[in-house]
């Protein structure tokens, strides 16, 4: 138990140096406004990526409708802080509560689904829920919600990151997170173990969904406006491919898919077009000749080096 | 009799709509029927075609028939590349790798097409059938009784190539069970190349006909049609061919409902609301026990 402790305690130590040199960085005026940006998204789409990976990776169920979410999360965290003034924290909190309990009762039924028919249904219920905002006009419509306070900065996004990192890492370490993977490596034979199957697929659904609203909750208030169209299913795809590049079933993974897919984004942000056909390329030829991702279930605590690192350090 | 008037006219509006869906539909359900893969690009080979068709009207000056045999045999080709290309090396991979390559032809397709038409929507061309009909009331034009001939058509065709010819038979045998087809001397390579080709040539026909009754493509119109034309598939039962044509028919004469009746934004929402209680209530969908013949 305590090794497990310094081990996490070395990881924590290494995610604030990174904190500290960005920080710097940005502080210094080394990074521009572009990429501040930038590494903001990168961080949200981290917190996206993770979540997604639990769904898809860790529990096996092929979601695609994860902005949906993250919609809801934006939208309940940017009518708490603009039309009731709550601080940013119980926005985020709220947005949270409100996408998990949303999460919840969709993945109840549709859960019982398989495959690509739970594809087909979780991006039909992402659809509706855009849609349903876009009707609401208390929230502006489908022009969108106006007037949002800039409340988002890099340490917020950085460490709410941090902390989604440590808990969906901690969560798939768990009984729970065992009894995810065994429902996606065979549901019949876990069940035949008695692993309440549907009860992990919708617990992995669920938080999943309430970090979505987190994620969301934070993109939104970096901009001055959001509107419906951010969140269709365009945009869940492009999380999905975080995860498919990344490897499903790795935190590691998601990371990398995260930054690289926002990175490669912003580098080719003036070529929109050519942007996406190198992604649809990208995606296929990853799918030929490595399926399972750069990382596929490895994390780079699992490489050599690292290994010894912290080993080393826990004797 | 005003509320009557505006539900059969909507109705009317809706079985265009729909006969649209169900040709797209079509090739939906026959691609899962055979090789068990959700499509996601076979909307945007009906794009494909919906342009093949505008450039050979605009730019070859030909008139409407000759441009969608034209853009059908083109796509056909498209559609068969598509397979060879990228869902052929899959054979045997996990279907989830399938279903994400499946998402990056469309992608691919997509802006591939943005890239090399630009993203503009462009003007279909008059094809001297923008003329009406006043029947007891009810308004048809001249698109919509286009579009009804030429689905019955397709339609019958398709249905004689799946029952009466060797292809067909190969077909249903192949979709009921590939690897015994196999096993009988069916070259099951050929058979879902064919496959690809006939459904793809029926969504060319699609967005053909789509441009002529809308007047207006762009190289994403592709999308939510595609999505749609997957829920007929699944609300009609997928793999069963009649099922994708009613199942796009009520699909089609239900979204004109509920952008006649209640608002047009519901319009898409109405479309996977069918699908997730389809899925929820009888996932088989409507012919889905009745018959065991699958193409």
């Amino acid at each position: 138990m305590n090794a497990v402790r310094k081990r996490d305690l070395k990881m924590l130590i290494f995610g604030l140096l990174v904190y500290g040199v960005l920080q710097g960085l940005i502080s210094g005026g080394v990074i521009g406004s572009f990429w501040q940006l930038n590494i903001i998204l990168i961080c949200v789409n981290v917190i996206m990526a993770v979540s997604l990976n639990l769904i898809n990776g860790y529990t096996g169920q092929f979601s695609l409708g994860h902005a949906g979410f993250m919609a809801v999360g934006a939208y309940v965290g940017v009518v708490a802080t603009t039309n009731f003034h709550l601080p940013l924290i119980a926005a985020l909190i709220l947005g949270a509560i409100c996408a998990g309990a949303l999460g919840f009762l969709i993945g109840l039924p549709t859960l019982r689904l398989r495959g690509d028919y739970l594809a087909i249904a979780t991006l039909g219920l992402g659809e509706i829920i855009r849609i349903v905002i876009m009707n609401i006009e208390y929230v502006g419509g489908a022009a969108g919600f106006k007037g949002i306070q800039h409340l988002t900065n890099f340490t917020w996004v950085y460490f709410v990151m941090l902390v989604t990192l440590f808990f969906i890492k901690n969560f798939v370490n768990s009984s729970h997170g065992r009894a995810c993977i065994a429902v996606r490596e065979n549901e019949i034979a876990a069940e035949a173990m008695g692993v309440n199957t549907t009860r992990y697929k919708v617990m992995a659904f669920t938080i999943g969904a309430a970090f979505a609203g987190v994620a969301g909750g934070l993109f939104a208030h970096q901009f001055y406006l959001i509107s419906p169209n951010s969140f269709n299913f365009l945009a869940s795809f492009n999380y999905l491919i975080m995860v498919v590049l990344g490897g499903m079933g790795s935190i590691t993974g998601s990371i990398a898919g995260a930054f690289v897919v926002t990175f490669i984004s912003a580098a080719l942000a003036s070529f929109p077009e050519m942007r996406m056909i190198i992604y649809a390329l990208a995606l296929i030829l990853l799918m030929f000749y490595r399926p399972q991702g750069l990382f596929g279930y490895m994390e780079v605590t699992n490489f050599a080096p690292f290994k010894k690192f912290l080993v080393n350090s826990e004797k | 009799m005003d509320f009557f008037h505006q539900f059969v006219q909507q109705l009317i509006n809706g079985i265009s709509l729909g006969s649209i869906y169900a040709l797209i539909a079509l090739g939906y359900t026959m691609i899962y029927g055979i090789i068990k893969l959700i499509n996601f690009a076979h909307g945007d080979v009906y794009m494909f075609g919906a342009y093949v068709g505008f450039f050979a009207i605009t730019f070859a000056g030909l008139p409407i028939f000759p441009a969608l045999l034209i853009s059908m045999a083109i796509t056909a080709v498209l559609g068969m590349l598509i397979e060879r290309l990228a869902y052929k090396p899959l054979r045997h991979a996990p279907r989830i790798s399938l279903l994400i390559t499946a998402i990056g032809v469309s992608f691919f397709l997509e802006y591939a097409g943005m890239y090399f038409v630009t993203p503009t929507p462009r003007t279909f061309p008059d094809t001297g059938l923008n003329f009406s009909f006043n029947v007891a009331g009810f308004v048809i034009n001249g698109q919509q009784l286009m579009i009804f001939g030429i689905t019955i058509i397709l339609m019958a065709l398709l249905t004689y190539i799946v029952q009466k010819t060797k292809l067909g038979k190969a077909m249903r045998a192949a979709s009921f069970d590939t690897e015994t087809a196999q096993l009988m001397g069916i070259d099951s390579d050929r058979v879902i190349s064919m496959t690809f080709c006939i459904g793809s040539a029926l969504a060319a026909a699609a967005g053909v006909l789509v441009g002529v009754y809308y007047n207006t493509i762009d190289p994403l119109m592709g999308i939510m049609p595609g999505l749609k034309a997957f829920v007929a598939a699944v609300l009609g039962g997928i793999g069963i061919l009649p099922g994708a044509v009613v199942g796009g028919i009520i699909l089609g004469v239900i979204e004109a409902l509920v952008a006649g009746f209640i608002s047009s934004t519901f319009r898409d929402a109405a479309a996977f609301a069918i699908l997730i209680l389809v899925l929820l209530i009888k996932p088989s969908g409507l012919f889905g026990k009745n018959t065991n013949e699958k193409v």
